[in-house]
C-alpha cells in the first residue's frame, strides 16, 4: 500500500451535508472531517444520524445538499461499489460477505488470479493466506467463511476492503458482536492500518471502546453536528453531555414539586426481575398517576427492560405483582391481558400497519384483546376511532387515511390510541418523541402529562434527557444493562442524570484524575 | 471442495443401490447395461448440467422440457420439410434457445421477477410454439440420424458407449470444471449466497443471470438435438415433465434448493440413480414402470430431509479457532 499522505493531512472532507426523507430531516448541514493515519469515533444516539451520514457519504442514499472531498477532490459516489472504487469502503455490522463461498473466495471474488481462463486456486489461497496474516489471521482459507467466527468474517471483510486499496475504512459497530479478546485483535488491526495512512471512521455505543481507540470524536445528535473534540481533552462527562443534553440549562421536573407520589397506589411492581445476560436483575415500583423515566445511553437496558416489563421478552428470575396479586409475564399477550400497553422504539416496523387506516390501526389492540369470536362492529370501531381521533388531535381528522400517510407525530398519536382504546393500566412507551418534529414533541409530552393525571401509570424510555427531566416523576438511570440510580423529586435534573451516567467507581476516579 | 459431502452421499447411495440390483440380477453389473444407462438418460444429464448451474445461482428453469420438445419438432421440420442441412438446423436450434434463456435471465434481473414465475411463462410459450410448428410426430429420416446412432466405442464386455452418451459425458465434465475452476463458477456460487451482497462485492449480476439461464437453455437444446438422435424424430409432446426430473436429479445431487451449494458431478449421479431404479424396474418385468416415479419421490424427500438437517448443522455457531496471533 502507497502512503504518499502526509500523515496529519486532511483525507475525507464533509461539508454542509443535509438529508431528508419526507418530512423528517435525518441530517442538517453536517460536516465531518476525517484525517489520514487516525481513527475518529463517530458517536450519537439511536436516530442521531450516524448511519445516514455513513450512507449518504457512501453513495447509498443520493444527499440533498452538501460536499465531500476525498484527498481533496470531491466525489459523488452513487453506489457503494462506486465508493469503494473511490477508495471508501465500509464494513457493516453484518457482515456483507457470503458465507457460502470459502475465505479465499470471498477475498478475491471477482478478481481471482487467472491462467488461461482458470481460477488459479493454489496463487488464490497463497495470497489470501499472505493477506490474513498481515492482520494476525492464520487460518484455512479454503474452507467456507461460514464455519468461521463473526470476528474472524469482520477481519476478513476488512482485509478484503483494505486489499480494494481502500484510503477510508468505516467500521458500524465493528465490536457488538465479539468478545473482550477479539477486540483487542481488532484494535491491533485498526491502529496498524492507521498507521499506513488510511483513515478510519469508528462508529460504536461502547465509550470504553472509544476512550481505548479513537484520536478524536465527532459527536452528531437529531441529525446536527454538536461538536468534533480531541479524545484525549474530552472527559466522558462532557462527552455524554454531548450525546444527550439538548441545552445545557438545568431544568429540574416541573412535575416533581407539584405531585405528591409516595402516597399513590402501587400499580406494578417486579423485585429482583432480570434475565441472564439481557439485564441485571432490578427492583421497579409503578404507580398510578405517575411517569417513571428511563434515562442511559443506547445499550444500557432501557429498551430490554421495557420488554421485560411489558412480557415481550421472559424474565428468567425475580417476580412480577399486578396491583398486588403475583403474576406471570410469559409473552406480549400476558402483558394485554394484565392491562399493560408497550408502544415500541421502531414505530414502523414494530408498531403501525401503514396500509391500514387510522380507524383500524386504533381498534388492533382492542380487537386482539376481546378475540377474533367477538368482533367489534363497525359502528363501535367508528366511535372508538372518533373518539381518540378528537381526543388526541390526531391530523389530518379522517379516520379512514392509510396511517402510512400521516405524519410521524400523529403515527405515533395513532399507536397511543390503540393502547388507550384498551384501557390499560400501564403504559410503556420507548421514544415516544423519536423522529417527530418539534411542534409535535411538545403535544406528545402534553398527553403523557394528562394521561398521567387520569390515573395511568407510565414507563417512559427517552434519549431527551431534558424531555425527561420535565416529565417524570422519578427517573430510573441504567449502565451496562443495570439500573444504577434512582432519582426522584427534587434530584431530577439533567445533571444528575449524566453524573449517574458517567459514573461508576472507576470513570469516577478517572475523570478526577483528568 | 464445496458441495462435495452431499453429492460424495449420493454416490454412496448409488453404489449400494447398484450393489443391491446387481445382487438381485446379476447381467446388471456390466459394461452392456451401463452403456445403456449412460445412453438412455444423455439428454437428461445435459440438461440437468444447466439446471445446476441455475439452482446453486438461487433460481429455477422450469423451461427446459418445453426447449427440448421445441427443439426435437424445429430440428425434424428444418431437416425433414425445410431441407435445411442438418448441421445448420443444429446451429440455428441453438441460437434459438440461447437467445431465449438469456431473454429469461434479462427479464428476471431487469424487472426483478420470481425466475420461478418467468421461466413458467417461458415453458408455455416454449411448449405451445412446438405445437406451432407441429402437432404430430415428423419422423427424422437424413443418413446423419443412422450414422450418429449407429456410432459407437465398443467398451470391455460388449458394452456400446453411443455418441449421445459420449456428448453427455464431455458436457458433464465441461460444466463441473467451469462450475469449479472458472470465474464465472464461483460468481454462480456467489449469486446463490446473496444477489445483494455478489453486487455489492462488485460481482455483475445482472449479467451473470443472464448468462446462467442461456446457459440452461442452451444446454436444453442440446438435449433436444440428443433426444431427437435417440428417437429419430421431432414431436411437440415430447419432455413433457422433464424440468421436474431435472430438478429431482440435481437435487439429489446434493445441491441446495435454496443456492450457493452444490456440483456438477453430484447431479450426474443423481441422474444415474434415476437411471438405475428405471433399469431394475425394466429387469423385475412385473413392475410397473410408474414404480420410478415413486422411488425417485421417496428419493427426493430422504436428500431433501437431509439436507435441511445439514444446513441447520451449519447454522449452529460452530466456531473454529480464529489463530489470532496478534
Amino acid at each position: 500500500m502507497e502512503n504518499s499522505l502526509d500523515p496529519a493531512s486532511t483525507l475525507l472532507e464533509v461539508r454542509g451535508i443535509s438529508k431528508s426523507f419526507g418530512a423528517v430531516r435525518a441530517l442538517q448541514e453536517v460536516d465531518f472531517t476525517l484525517r489520514a493515519g487516525e481513527i475518529h469515533a463517530l458517536l450519537g444516539e439511536n436516530g442521531a444520524g450516524k448511519s445516514t451520514l455513513i450512507k449518504v457519504v457512501t453513495g447509498v442514499f443520493p444527499r440533498d445538499a452538501g460536499t465531500v472531498r476525498l484527498g481533496g477532490e470531491e466525489v459523488a459516489p452513487r453506489s457503494a461499489k462506486a465508493a469503494l472504487q473511490a477508495g471508501i469502503a465500509t464494513v457493516y455490522q453484518e457482515v456483507n460477505l457470503l458465507p457460502n463461498l470459502s475465505v479465499a473466495q470471498n477475498l478475491f471474488l471477482d478478481r481471482q488470479p487467472m491462467r488461461f481462463g482458470i481460477v488459479r486456486e493454489g496463487a488464490m489461497r497463497r495470497r489470501a493466506k499472505a493477506l490474513l496474516a498481515d492482520f494476525g489471521l492464520d487460518i484455512d482459507v479454503a474452507a467456507p467463511l461460514g464455519s468461521y467466527s463473526v470476528a474472524v468474517q469482520h477481519v476478513t471483510a476488512i482485509a478484503r476492503a483494505v486489499d480494494l486499496s481502500a484510503r477510508v475504512l468505516i467500521l458500524d459497530e465493528p465490536t457488538a458482536s465479539l468478545d473482550r479478546h477479539e477486540v483487542e485483535v481488532l484494535f491491533g488491526i485498526m491502529r496498524q492500518l492507521a498507521k499506513r495512512g488510511i483513515g478510519i471512521v469508528f462508529v460504536s455505543h461502547f465509550l470504553d471502546q472509544v476512550y481505548e481507540i479513537s484520536d478524536r470524536i465527532t459527536v452528531l445528535r437529531n441529525g446536527r453536528l454538536v461538536g468534533e473534540r480531541e479524545t484525549a481533552s474530552l472527559s466522558r462527562l462532557e462527552l455524554i453531555r454531548m450525546m444527550l443534553g439538548r441545552e445545557l440549562a438545568e431544568t429540574t421536573s416541573a412535575r416533581a414539586s407539584a405531585t405528591e407520589h409516595k402516597a399513590r397506589e402501587i400499580c406494578a411492581s417486579f423485585e429482583g426481575y432480570g434475565k441472564a445476560g439481557y439485564v441485571a436483575p432490578f427492583n421497579l415500583e409503578l404507580r398510578h398517576g405517575e411517569v417513571v423515566g428511563l434515562a442511559g445511553l443506547l445499550g444500557s437496558g432501557r429498551t430490554e427492560t421495557a420488554r421485560l416489563v411489558f412480557g415481550a421478552e421472559r424474565a428468567d428470575r425475580g417476580q412480577a405483582r399486578v396491583e398486588g396479586a403475583s403474576v406471570r409475564l410469559q409473552s406480549p399477550r400476558d402483558g394485554v391481558r394484565h392491562g399493560f400497553g408497550y408502544c415500541p422504539e421502531e414505530r414502523k416496523t414494530d408498531g403501525i400497519v401503514a396500509e391500514l387506516s387510522v380507524r383500524e390501526n386504533i381498534v388492533l389492540a382492542l380487537q386482539a384483546k376481546r378475540g377474533l369470536h367477538r368482533p367489534l362492529s363497525r359502528r363501535e370501531q367508528d366511535e372508538i376511532a372518533r373518539r381518540y381521533v378528537k381526543m388526541l388531535d390526531i391530523r389530518p381528522s379522517d379516520p379512514e387515511r392509510p396511517v402510512g400517510l400521516l405524519s410521524g407525530g400523529n403515527q405515533q398519536k395513532v399507536l397511543l390510541a390503540r393502547w388507550l382504546a384498551t384501557s390499560p393500566r400501564l403504559l410503556v412507551l420507548d421514544e415516544p418523541t423519536r423522529g417527530i418534529d418539534v411542534g409535535a414533541h411538545a403535544e406528545i409530552i402534553r398527553l403523557i402529562r394528562e394521561l398521567c393525571d387520569d390515573g395511568l401509570a407510565l414507563l417512559v424510555i427517552s434519549s431527551e434527557l431534558d424531555e425527561i427531566v420535565t416529565y417524570s416523576d422519578r427517573v430510573v438511570v441504567l449502565r451496562d444493562r443495570a439500573h444504577v440510580e434512582e432519582l426522584a423529586g427534587e434530584a431530577i435534573d439533567v445533571g444528575n442524570i449524566l453524573a449517574a451516567i458517567a459514573a461508576d467507581g472507576v470513570s469516577l476516579a478517572r475523570e478526577g484524575r483528568a | 471442495m464445496k458441495g462435495l459431502p452431499p453429492a460424495l452421499i449420493t454416490a454412496l447411495v448409488l453404489v449400494a443401490g447398484f450393489a443391491l440390483c446387481a445382487m438381485q440380477f446379476p447381467n446388471i453389473a456390466s459394461t452392456r447395461v451401463v452403456g445403456n444407462l449412460l445412453t438412455d438418460n444423455a439428454f437428461l444429464g445435459i440438461v440437468a448440467t444447466g439446471m445446476t448451474f441455475v439452482i446453486i445461482s438461487g433460481g429455477i428453469d422450469l423451461s427446459v422440457g418445453s426447449v427440448i420438445g421445441f427443439t426435437t419438432v424445429f430440428v425434424a421440420l428444418a431437416i425433414e420439410r425445410w431441407g435445411v442441412p442438418p448441421l445448420v438446423a443444429f446451429v440455428a436450434v441453438l441460437a434459438l434457445s440461447a437467445a431465449f434463456g438469456a431473454a429469461m435471465g434479462a427479464v428476471i434481473h431487469v424487472f426483478d421477477l420470481p425466475p420461478f414465475i418467468v421461466t413458467l411463462a417461458g415453458m408455455f410459450l416454449a411448449r405451445g410454439a412446438s405445437f406451432l410448428l407441429s402437432t404430430e410426430s415428423v419422423p427424422i429420416t437424413a443418413p446423419v440420424y443412422s450414422t450418429v446412432s449407429d456410432f459407437a466405442l465398443r467398451m470391455p464386455g460388449g458394452g456400446r458407449l453411443t455418441a449421445v452418451a459420449i456428448i453427455m459425458l464431455v458436457i458433464v465434465i465441461g460444466g463441473a470444471l467451469l462450475l469449479h475452476l472458472t470465474r464465472f463458477g464461483a460468481n454462480v456460487y456467489a449469486l446463490g449466497g446473496s444477489r445483494a451482497t455478489a453486487s455489492l462485492m462488485g460481482v455483475a449480476v445482472g449479467k451473470m443471470t443472464v448468462k446462467i439461464y442461456m446457459l440452461s437453455s442452451l444446454l436444453a437444446g442440446i438435449a433436444g438435438i440428443v433426444f431427437s438422435f435417440y428417437t429419430s424424430a421431432g414431436y411437440s409432446l415430447s419432455a413433457v415433465g422433464v424440468e421436474l426430473d431435472t430438478i429431482a436429479a440435481v437435487v439429489i445431487g446434493g445441491t441446495l434448493l435454496t443456492g450457493g451449494q452444490g456440483s456438477v458431478i453430484g447431479t450426474f449421479l443423481g441422474v444415474l440413480i434415476q437411471g438405475l431404479i428405471q433399469t431394475y424396474i425394466n429387469f423385475d418385468g412385473t413392475l410397473s414402470s410408474w414404480w420410478t416415479k415413486i422411488a425417485t419421490g421417496v428419493l427426493l424427500f430422504a436428500f431433501i430431509a437431509l439436507q435441511q438437517g445439514l444446513v441447520a448443522l451449519a447454522r449452529r455457531p460452530v466456531r473454529k479457532s480464529a489463530g489470532a496471533t496478534s
